[in-house]
């Protein structure tokens, strides 16, 4: 595919509310992550952690009020897109979702779109296009630009078609496709399945991890990956997180309520969030401690 | 991949269809219609008394009738004049009836079919070709090997002098007679080219036949009639394609189709259509279906300002199948009125209906249709579905699927889903890399993906250019 990205994602200060009826939900969020370790985000119902997630992603339906998101890419990695300087630290709120999405950021949902009549294969594909072209965009400079706009053709259909120059062609993707599947231990006919049509909860959760190997994200935010999950699938579905930080560097952020799935992947950072901040911060300890304790717990210490 | 497909992958779709050329014309009735037009028309065909006689007669029921007008949503029809029409033009052509051989027809037609890729399509994948230019048509073409089993595909007008007796039988009389509605009386009237295609029994014609219908005037109408026969044990697929460029007058296209099916007949009818949104496309198609016959519609409504078109099939006998596949988009200042008609007059017949529409900028789509199961068609079943996918809250779609039902040992079916596409669907599509516009063009062709699947290939992709255009907005 193409080459490591080492990326920090750094959030300060962030407030958001609901844009529909103004209601604030996150009220000074901040928040490190580094490509290549593991990050776990907890707290109790409506603390604000999916919250944190979609605004993080773009979600139109939240409005940032204060603070910032930041994206900091590591220039020795951005060799293959030829950055400037000035193209090293990103403001993502200035962004689109799928600017974002090109410049490294993934949000794996917790309740994933049921997409009727696309298939697996044709969105990954057309996906992972469409990231590399706007990825090449982004750091193109403006003279290039230019050029970019006039020769603009016929966009490829997803119903396959001539690859265009850079394009990931289908006989290449198919095999790349059959590969990650199958170390998430997924079956072939997921390929020709519709995106998540009538998948079951766990298949659900499967195939978000089964994209971000895909897309190869510098920082992938999962939320709730764990919830749905049975035992076999939960195992599948962490070794899959384990190997997107260890083979492509992915920075995890990872969004739960119970502990359960941090058994499987061992966290190396732990944050609490409660009303809409983070309030405490620590190891893998800090989560048994939480399993043990309980929010309320958190609460007496913070509010103490 | 085919180099067919390459082909169509390769030229531009918006600009095959939205071209004009400049209207080199041997005869162009005076706008208007009355008796006289008949008659002028009928002389430079040089037809027999009966159709003449049969063109008088739609005339005057033509004129009897009153245009539609109290359809619950039905398209404005107000705006359109009749008398403003040229019903009728013969391209210069020396031969009539057409040529058989692209490179001996006019520059200026050759060029138009070029661009629409039909010479292409036809030596790579078709078993015939017909194209009609204005109001007649001039290119005809079919492969020995099916003129050795029999198969005949010829012109309409052809047909009337090289295959009376059967024309005579079958035209007009009780599949569509002109007084089933007054655009099939008009059409009744002024007909003009279109294709006769007969499959002798016992013969499968397993590479489609094509049409294509292309307007180039400004203010014309186009009238052409399609005649398909296919006889007992015999299978055919017919495919039909058709365009106008933009103009400023409004153009009418009001075509007839009958088709009749045979005992244990197959007959497929696919239908792609782009007229240019000032056209009126009024139609009347129809079926009949014999014993253990199954008819296919499958139809692609895109474009036109006003479309009311309802393939309606008759299950005559025992057993008799129909399937309805039918897509319709309607952007800003579109009504697109389409649906279906089933008639269940014999017992075990079976009929299924699909219809998808999509409607963005203020558009409207309507699905409009009845199924009848007559008094003693038992055992027989029908299943409806209806989607429809609206872009805004300024769009509009409506679904009257009137059911008529006088059997009580029946099986109905009926779903209908009406939904605005889901924003969190566009996002989660987003946050993949997928831009606004790309989102919500992947979830379209999502949901015209059933209709997609069951075309050929070069059609499927030709679909899908159309509906990538549309969403543009970039079609004139």
């Amino acid at each position: 595919m193409y080459e490591l990205r080492m990326a920090t994602l750094e959030i300060n200060n962030l407030h958001a509310q609901v844009a529909e009826n103004g209601e604030r939900i996150l009220r000074g969020v901040d928040l490190v992550v580094e490509s290549g370790e593991i990050h776990a985000l907890m707290g109790p119902n409506g603390s604000g952690k999916s919250t944190t997630a979609k605004v993080i992603a773009g979600h139109p339906a939240y409005e940032v009020t204060d603070g910032e998101i930041l994206l900091h890419l590591d220039d020795e990695d951005v060799a293959d897109v030829d950055a400037d300087e000035d193209q090293l630290s990103w403001n993502l709120l200035d962004l689109e979702p799928n600017e974002r999405a090109a410049l490294g950021i993934f949000l794996a949902f917790q309740y994933p779109a049921e997409i009727e009549g696309v298939t697996m294969t044709n969105f990954l594909r057309q996906a992972l296009n469409a990231k590399l072209e706007e990825r090449a965009e982004l750091f193109e400079d403006e003279d290039e630009e230019a050029d970019a706009e006039e020769d603009e053709g016929f966009e490829t259909s997803p119903m396959e078609g001539p690859a265009d120059d850079g394009e990931v062609g289908v006989a290449e993707f198919q095999q790349i496709l059959s590969e990650k599947m199958e170390l998430l231990d997924m079956d072939e006919s997921f390929a020709q399945r519709y995106l998540n049509a009538g998948f079951s909860g766990g298949e659900k959760k499967q195939n978000e991890v089964l994209q971000a190997a895909i897309l190869e994200p510098s920082i992938a935010v999962l939320d709730e990956i764990d919830s749905g999950l049975d035992i076999d699938r939960l195992d599948d579905v962490a070794q899959g997180i384990e190997r997107l930080r260890d083979e492509q560097g992915t920075g995890v952020l990872q969004i739960t309520h119970y502990q359960r799935i941090l058994d499987y992947v061992e966290p190396d950072r732990v944050h609490v969030m409660l009303d809409g901040e983070v309030v405490m911060e620590g190891d893998a300890e800090l989560a048994e401690k939480l399993e043990e304790n309980g929010y309320d717990w958190v609460r007496e210490q913070v509010y103490a | 991949m085919s180099s067919d497909q390459d082909h169509l992958q390769q030229t531009d779709t918006e600009e095959r269809f939205d071209f004009k050329k400049d209207s080199k014309a041997a005869y162009a009735a005076e706008k208007g219609l009355t008796e006289d037009t008949i008659h002028a028309i009928s002389d430079d065909k040089d037809e027999p008394d009966w159709m003449r006689e049969r063109r008088l007669r739609a005339l005057k029921q033509f004129q009897a009738m009153p245009m539609p007008t109290d359809w619950p949503g039905q398209p404005d029809l107000s705006e359109m004049d009749i008398n403003e029409i040229v019903p009728y033009i013969r391209p210069d052509i020396e031969t009539r009836g057409g040529v058989d051989d692209w490179t001996d027809l006019p520059d200026e037609i050759k060029d138009t079919f070029d661009k629409l890729g039909i010479p292409e399509a036809e030596k790579n994948a078709l078993s015939g070709v017909g194209a009609q230019y204005e109001s007649e048509v001039v290119y005809q073409n079919m492969l020995e090997q099916w003129e050795d089993k029999g198969v005949i595909f010829c012109n309409m007008d052809e047909a009337v002098r090289e295959h009376e007796e059967i024309v005579k039988e079958h035209f007009m009389t009780n599949c569509v007679p002109p007084s089933d509605n007054k655009f099939a009386a008009l059409h009744g009237a002024i007909w003009s080219g279109g294709s006769f295609v007969y499959v002798p029994e016992d013969v499968t014609v397993d590479m489609p036949v094509q049409a294509y219908f292309r307007m180039n005037s400004e203010g014309m109408g186009q009238f052409e009639h399609t005649l398909i026969i296919a006889e007992e044990n015999s299978e055919v697929h017919y495919i039909e394609g058709c365009s106008a460029p933009k103009y400023s007058a409004f153009n009418l296209h009001s075509g007839g189709v009958e088709v009749f099916v045979g005992e244990n007949a197959h007959v497929q009818y696919s239908t792609v259509q782009n007229w240019s949104k000032n056209t009126y496309n009024l139609n009347t198609k129809r079926a009949l279906v014999e014993q253990d016959g199954r008819m296919e519609w499958i139809s692609g409504s895109m474009g036109s300002k006003a479309t009311m078109l309802y393939p309606s099939t008759v299950l005559k006998g025992r057993g008799a199948s129909d399937n309805h596949i039918t897509i319709a988009f309607a952007g800003e200042g579109q009504n697109i009125d389409t649906g279906a008609k089933v008639y269940h007059n014999a017992p075990n017949t079976k009929s299924t209906i699909e219809s998808k529409s999509i409607s963005k900028d203020g558009g409207r789509t309507n699905y409009r249709g009845l199924v009848h199961i007559a008094d003693g068609a038992e055992n027989s079943s029908t299943a409806v579905e209806c989607d429809a996918l609206m872009f805004d809250n300024e769009s509009t779609s409506d679904t009257m699927p009137y059911m008529e039902i006088n059997e009580s040992k029946v099986d109905v079916a009926h779903e209908a889903t009406v939904g605005k596409i889901g924003d969190e669907d566009i996002f989660y599509l987003q946050t993949r890399g997928l831009d606004d516009d790309d989102a919500k063009q992947m979830i379209v062709s999502g949901f015209i993906e059933p209709i997609t699947e069951e075309l050929p290939i070069e059609y499927a992709v030709e679909l899908n250019r159309l509906v990538e255009l549309e969403m543009e907005g970039s079609l004139g």
